[in-house]
């Protein structure tokens, strides 16, 4: 051998798998040889259960930049495009689409979620935890916090959002819950897609025949105007059903464990009667607990220079936000759980053209779950050990499977 | 302090506005809305939270 040519970083041959485990008794913390990946270098390589080798994009501002860099793309049939599975069918919602597709169709579903309308939600979903609140009160004083409170709280805002009904709830959760597991069979994950397609088109025809004023009888327009295939308007629907109730589910369950496992923490949450407070908190467990854990897939379209390596057109980036939130040059002390401090600027919902449309709806449920949970049931504790409690380490979406809480 | 808005870029996450409602608004869809071109700079700090949380990278700021 006399000559070596650097097309992928010199370690590529010995890249570690990707993703990797978190440590044991650590159910908060990235995993710790990703956080190595972050000390050694900006850009460094993984293995993916294919054998390819992309870009890990280890730290904030150059995740930033590169998620709101137009020479990556989201589209996820392009070669290169490091997915986290077996890429299978050829229809998919626009977050695995570049502009303007993907703009003309996220366009199509932001005016729900403006500040303003979210805001005007406020009361209706203090009513919905405040009722859920009242039925785990009225039981026995022990409950599952995943299946009394953090599944239908966003279950029941997104179905109200979208005109899905929540009696349908047992459906929708359950196969949601196959398609986003990384454990299930792709064969399964595909019959849960179809399902969830199939349910959301049958529903789309309701909407076009008696449209109602919600979000997917909006789509059923589209869908009349030809804008929009009935297809596409599907995809769309069980991006936003899955997106809403999964992803605040889990922030409401595993937020509620953190603060549990740090009781100073929690006080302040309980004690505040400050709005900013509270929302600055939202913001501080976003950030720490950051359960999109997967890392953000892009493929580069052109070559991009980060530190003085190239990744070139063709080759995959991941990037993992949840090392990004603990950039030890952007957050003093990143791995402490401080509500006080200003998390604001973390990127737990992503950057870029692609960051969470539903954001202010998630910020708004978490503001309201949090500042009246621990007020109401100020003598609530876990009820198990922490080593005994299931943690989503195979889902798309980081959380706990059950949470049994006492008070 | 001089503020530009590109309503093009805008992804209509609506940050800006939790950032700072006096000098940026949505409209029906989502897209910001700049309301005050030239804030006092007392608002400076609010203002500059805004550019700096917009996924987008819609927002610029001179002066």
């Amino acid at each position: 051998m006399t000559s070596t040519v650097r097309t992928g970083g010199a370690q590529a041959p010995s890249a570690p798998e990707f993703p990797m485990p978190r440590a044991e008794g650590c159910p908060f913390d990235p995993p710790p040889a990703l956080k190595k990946e972050q000390e050694q270098g900006p850009l460094r390589k993984v293995r993916l259960w294919d054998g390819s080798t992309p870009w890990l994009v280890t730290r904030y501002a150059d995740q930033r930049a590169l998620l709101a860099d137009p020479r990556t793309s989201a589209d996820i049939t392009r070669p290169g495009y490091p997915s986290s599975a077996p890429v299978r069918g050829s229809s998919f919602s626009f977050i695995l689409m570049d502009d303007p597709e993907h703009a003309r169709q996220r366009r199509m579903v932001t005016a729900p979620f403006t500040i303003k309308r979210v805001e005007a939600m406020r009361p209706a979903v203090q009513k919905i935890v405040d009722g859920l609140i009242d039925d785990m009160l009225a039981g026995p004083p022990r409950a599952d916090l995943v299946q009394a409170f953090a599944l239908p709280v966003p279950s029941l805002v997104i179905c109200e959002l979208l005109g899905v009904p929540y009696a349908d709830h047992d459906f929708f959760q359950e196969n949601s819950k196959i398609l986003i597991s990384r454990s299930a069979a792709p064969e399964e994950r595909g019959a849960a897609h179809a399902k969830l397609i199939g349910y959301l088109d049958e529903l789309m025809g309701h909407k076009i025949a008696r449209p109602a004023d919600d979000l997917l009888s909006g789509l059923g327009t589209r869908v009349g105007a030809g804008e929009l295939s009935r297809r596409e308007a599907a995809e769309t629907g069980v991006l936003l059903l899955i997106a809403g109730h999964e992803t605040t589910a889990n922030m409401i369950a595993l937020g509620t464990l953190a603060l549990l496992e740090h009781p100073d923490q929690l006080a302040l949450l309980r004690d505040s009667d400050d709005p900013k407070a509270v929302a600055g908190a939202v913001e501080e467990l976003l950030r720490y607990l950051n359960i999109t854990h997967g890392g953000r897939r892009r493929v580069a379209v052109e070559d991009i220079e980060i530190g003085g390596e190239v990744i070139r057109a063709g080759e995959g980036i991941i990037v993992p936000n949840d090392i990004g939130n603990r950039d030890p040059e952007v957050f003093a002390d990143p791995d402490r759980l401080d509500l006080g401090r200003d998390a604001r600027r973390h990127v737990a919902f992503g950057f870029g053209v692609h960051q969470c449309l539903g954001q202010p709806l998630a910020r708004m449920e978490l503001q309201v779950v949090y500042s009246t949970l621990y007020r109401r049931i100020p003598t609530l504790r876990l009820d198990a050990g922490l080593e005994d409690l299931s943690f989503k380490h195979d889902g798309a979406v980081y959380g706990v499977y059950e949470l049994p809480v006492a008070w | 302090m001089k503020v530009t808005l590109d309503q093009d870029k805008c992804v209509a996450s609506g940050q800006c506005v939790v950032a700072a409602d006096d000098v940026f608004d949505q409209d029906d869809d989502g897209i910001a809305v700049l309301l005050d071109p030239t804030p006092p700079s007392d608002r400076a700090e609010d203002v500059e939270q805004a550019a700096a949380v917009c996924p987008a990278l819609a927002i610029r700021i001179q002066g």
